[in-house]
């Protein structure tokens, strides 16, 4: 029996996907955003509890009710995608039971290699929406900000939009770091050169997970970092073109 | 009646047998008219509005100012007739479209003193009063009151009960309340038709022999005439003739107003509630709107001019009793919505109107606006309520679909929570035991752990059965022990409220009210409880985690040393709502064993109002890990922190609590971030009405709802002079208050229960 190595579970999602949803946190990222507010999911090989598909998807289905029609459920993280074996079998599964299946993540394990990109394939096939973060859309920047590449993030997106799944885009706005004007610009221009984004959201960044860099006492760069202003936002939204 | 008044007044109302009998659900389910729409109808307020509620804010901002009551009447015995006319202020009176007050002068408080003359004199002298001395001499040396006449009759027991606050909030010493009058009937009828049905009452009350039943009902009847008699002269006051029916919206407002302002001048009930006006003064409007009498604008000034009202509705209290419910409420509980027996939504374009009261005056905690929910309310009228909840934060919902098939589609909400049929029914209210406090005599024999006697001694209050003195507490040995103290809690609570509620029958009988409810009056006896989580949680952490036993000097235990986790209430897991279940069923079932008076029936609820705080600091640390003396949670809510799995996961739990069980209410209170119901403003209204779709769909019963972050909560307990926040208004347990008018203590208590908030 395939299990997941699950962070946490949020029963009431409003902002992850549409409708209500069911979020399942996985456990383990690669990336080290500086901005992270769930740092406590980093360690994929420690914390958390190993769980089936089967076991969340009844945890799920006791709030159906809540879904109206557009609910579900959702796979964060941590990064999902790093689960793949796990992500498929519940997928597979949600899909039998009729749920929508949405997956919020940052694309940081895409690759076009096997086994990867097999899995992820078959995963398109039972997934109906993707949350896709960007980071930031220059290399250098990404670099600096999460301490991994973007180019193969940028490459999903090229998949996914070659296949049509639809995707909603998410810019978390960094005072500093994210926020400059020409950068969205031109993270606004590879948007539109992609068939299948469906909504672009800003989210702006606040410091309410900053307690938990410091529970693991973990140094944080941003510690100084103030959300952004209402204007700030605006302004990123109308670049974007976020709702 | 005078058969010309009555073809005037009813000209092109449908319908017959509403005109033989007193019946208003049969006027209302022939005459109204659902809406589907939306509420682009509705209008701003007058200039007549803003400036009379400018008024009353003005007042407010001096009662504030004062210490809490702006005067206090200290040579006048409250009554219907007890004073002449009264305004907003004698300049704008013209202004006022429905007139009345509760004295001469507005948020003037009346002098109350059959309750308890004690307390009325102590409440003047809280605000710096002197009550009259010769009242004291009146009510207490040839008048009794209700409170004095308790007093005589309590066992010592009783009043051991009371000291220890195992039973506590008992309506001993002020008006019981939740008695809701009809006050429509005013409105449709007129007072002659009413003394008239009344009076064949007495002719027929009885077959001449005099049982003490029979006496008490003529007594009785002949004092609801009396009452019916002393309104008209009240209104005649206010130049006023209310002997005939109403002929139009607004004498149908001001009718019924007069009904129920002479239930406010007599009661100073907890409860005073309103009751469910909203679709039987729609028909009165939609009539006038379509003969060309009345604009949407005036009819919109008619319920913002009447809203006004009971936004003033005032009572004098003792510092006690704002303890146990805080910010001045009184519960002018109003309902609108619902679905009819015949299957058509009662939603009405009235209903839009008094929602639209909180757009047109603000946010305000009265009248307590109540929707009665179901999800088959038409989609536009969920999504307006659901904005307002999230712009107000002062609109409660509870569910129609599970109240109905009990109390039919005319019932009131008679305080919070607790439902009663309209004009048929009345309740007994009964506050609350508290089953924490069970728990811990269960395991201390009887003795309280935190009330001593005078050398020093922990009182036995409870019988003295076997301690537990093992170390560590084994669930079965408690479980066993726990249900014997329920046994005699049952039972002597419920002897308690019998001898009150006879008290207050012969010593502050409710007549003006009574007088709007039918002779043959159906009565239910509403008993409550207060530690509901924490019992759940406590027995939790016996059963699935070890409890080990800290005792004092004395052997007693007095608190808990817990090892292990243990499932809790509030996380949707089975094995804590199963306990949560079984403690409610089994409670209410020992309940129902006893005898209550006047052959009511007993219902219960869960539900604290603000005093989870007083409450929870008179009672000792719990085996959940509750410290002594913190607060209980409110109502049904979860215990604060137990929630691990967010909003729904919570809901979900109080969802499994049984209405059946618990007809006199299950209250939960959440408070939700705005961020976390959607990123746009049209998101956040799909979302809740999801929520509440969901919770209802499941048999849930009542949901409070409150938008805000918690940091709004904390700039307005740290800057309450701010204007931003003269009447932010948040919903706690069954109720609305202003957040300035907590304690500091319950401030801090509200802002430590946990929004719901996605870090």
């Amino acid at each position: 029996m395939i299990q997941g190595r699950i962070h946490s579970i949020e029963t009431f999602g409003s902002v992850d996907g549409p409708g209500t949803r069911f979020i399942i946190f996985l456990q383990g990222c690669a990336m080290r955003c500086l901005y992270c507010h769930n740092v406590d999911t980093w360690n994929g090989q420690r914390g958390g509890e190993l769980r089936t598909a089967d076991e969340l998807l009844d945890q799920a289905e006791r709030y159906r009710p809540y879904w109206g029609d557009e609910g579900g459920i959702t796979v964060s993280g941590g990064e999902p995608l790093l689960q793949m074996d796990f992500l498929l079998d519940l997928f597979r599964k949600a899909k039998a039971r009729g749920m929508h299946t949405c997956i919020d993540t940052a694309g940081q394990p895409f690759t076009r290699r096997e086994p990867f990109f097999g899995k992820f394939q078959a995963l398109m096939e039972v997934t109906d929406l993707l949350l896709v973060d960007i980071k930031h859309i220059d290399a250098d920047a990404h670099q600096k900000l999460t301490g991994c590449p973007n180019d193969n993030i940028r490459d999903m997106f090229s998949y996914l939009s070659a296949i049509h799944k639809p995707i909603w885009v998410r810019q978390v706005l960094v005072p500093g770091w994210t926020d400059a004007p020409d950068s969205l610009r031109r993270t606004r221009s590879f948007l539109d050169t992609l068939t299948n984004v469906e909504r672009i959201e800003v989210l702006p960044y606040h410091n309410m997970g900053l307690y938990k860099w410091d529970e693991l006492g973990i140094p944080n760069q941003l510690r100084d970092v103030q959300p952004p202003s209402e204007e700030d936002v605006q302004q990123a939204r109308a670049i974007l073109g976020a709702v | 009646m005078n058969g010309m008044n009555r073809d005037a007044a009813w000209r092109s109302f449908k319908g017959v047998k509403w005109t033989d009998d007193v019946n208003v659900r049969d006027f209302i389910q022939n005459n109204y008219t659902p809406y589907d729409g939306d509420e682009n109808f509705l209008v701003g307020p007058t200039e007549a509005t803003d400036k009379l509620w400018g008024k009353v804010q003005e007042l407010q901002k001096e009662e504030r100012k004062r210490g809490g009551v702006l005067d206090c009447e200290t040579e006048v015995v409250s009554g219907i007739t007890a004073y002449g006319p009264g305004y907003i202020d004698e300049s704008l009176k013209n202004l006022e479209q429905v007139v009345g007050l509760q004295t001469d002068k507005p948020l003037k408080r009346a002098f109350m003193p059959f309750g308890g003359i004690r307390m009325a004199e102590e409440a003047a002298k809280t605000y710096g009063y002197e009550v009259n001395p010769k009242f004291h001499k009146i009510f207490t040396e040839y008048h009794k009151t209700h409170n004095q006449a308790v007093f005589d009759a309590y066992t010592p027991e009783m009043r051991r009960a009371r000291h220890s606050h195992i039973v506590t909030g008992l309506p001993d010493t002020y008006g019981r309340g939740r008695i809701v009058g009809d006050y429509r009937r005013v409105a449709l009828y007129g007072i002659d038709f009413l003394i008239e049905k009344k009076s064949e009452d007495l002719a027929n009350c009885g077959c001449g022999v005099m049982t003490d039943d029979i006496i008490r009902q003529r007594e009785e009847l002949a004092e609801q005439i009396r009452a019916l008699k002393q309104m008209k002269e009240m209104a005649k006051a206010y130049g006023y003739d209310i002997s005939n029916p109403a002929k139009n919206a607004k004498e149908a407002v001001q009718w019924l107003y007069f009904g129920y302002l002479a239930a406010i001048k007599t009661q100073n009930g907890a409860a005073m509630s309103v009751g469910r006006i909203s679709t039987f003064l729609d028909i009165y409007i939609s009539r006038d709107l379509a003969e060309g009498t009345l604009t949407e604008t005036q009819a919109q000034e008619l319920i913002d001019h009447l809203t006004l009202k009971f936004r003033m509705v005032k009572f004098a209290r003792i510092p006690s009793y704002n303890q146990l419910f805080s910010g001045d409420p009184v519960w002018a509980t109003l309902e609108m919505a619902g679905v009819g027996m015949d299957g058509r939504h009662m939603v009405t374009r009235t209903d839009y109107r008094f929602l639209h009261t909180l757009e047109n005056m603000g946010p305000s905690p009265e009248p307590n606006l109540t929707v009665l929910y179901s999800p088959a309310l038409p989609a536009a009228f969920k999504k307006y309520a659901a904005r307002i909840s999230i712009e107000t934060s002062s609109i409660q919902y509870e569910n129609d679909d599970v109240m109905k098939p009990v109390w039919g589609d005319d019932y009131s909400i008679c305080c919070c929570v607790s439902a009663t049929q309209t004009g048929k029914e009345m309740q007994f209210f009964g506050a609350r035991a508290n089953l924490a406090k069970c728990l811990l005599y269960a395991i201390n024999g009887g003795k309280d752990e935190k009330f001593l006697t005078k050398d020093g001694k922990h009182m036995q209050v409870g019988p003295e059965y076997m301690p537990i003195t093992s170390d560590v507490l084994d669930y079965d040995e408690v479980l066993h022990r726990f249900d014997q103290m329920m046994d005699w809690l049952a039972g002597l609570y419920v002897n308690i409220l019998n001898l009150i509620q006879y008290m207050h029958d012969k010593y502050y009988y409710e007549a003006a009210e009574m007088a709007l409810i039918d002779t043959d009056v159906r009565r239910t006896f509403a008993t409550g409880i207060a530690g509901f989580s924490h019992v759940v949680d406590s027995l939790c952490a016996i059963k699935y985690a070890k409890v080990s036993t800290i005792r004092d000097e004395s052997g007693l235990v007095v608190d808990y040393k817990v090892e292990g986790d243990f499932p809790k209430y509030g996380n949707d897991d089975p094995r804590a709502d199963e306990i949560a279940v079984w403690l409610l069923k089994t409670f209410m079932t020992k309940l129902r064993k006893h005898h209550t008076y006047r052959n009511s029936e007993a219902t219960t609820s869960i539900l604290t109002i603000t005093s989870n705080v007083v409450y929870g600091s008179a009672t000792g640390a719990l085996p959940d890990g509750r410290k002594a003396g913190a607060p209980f949670a409110p109502g049904a809510n979860p215990s604060y922190g137990a929630e691990q799995n967010g909003l729904l996961a919570s809901l979900n739990s109080v969802a499994k609590l049984p209405y059946e069980y618990a007809l006199d209410g299950i209250s939960n209170t959440q408070t939700i971030a705005p961020e976390t119901l959607g990123h746009t403003e049209s998101d956040r209204v799909d979302t809740l009405v999801r929520v509440m779709d969901g919770y209802f769909k499941q048999g849930a019963h009542h949901l409070n709802v409150n938008v805000f972050g918690v940091d709004k909560l904390i700039d307005c307990m740290e800057h309450p002079e701010k204007p931003e926040y003269a009447n932010f208004t948040i919903r706690v347990s069954g109720y609305a208050v202003k957040f300035i008018d907590l304690t500091r203590q319950q401030q801090l208590d509200v802002i430590s229960r946990r929004a719901h908030q996605k870090m």
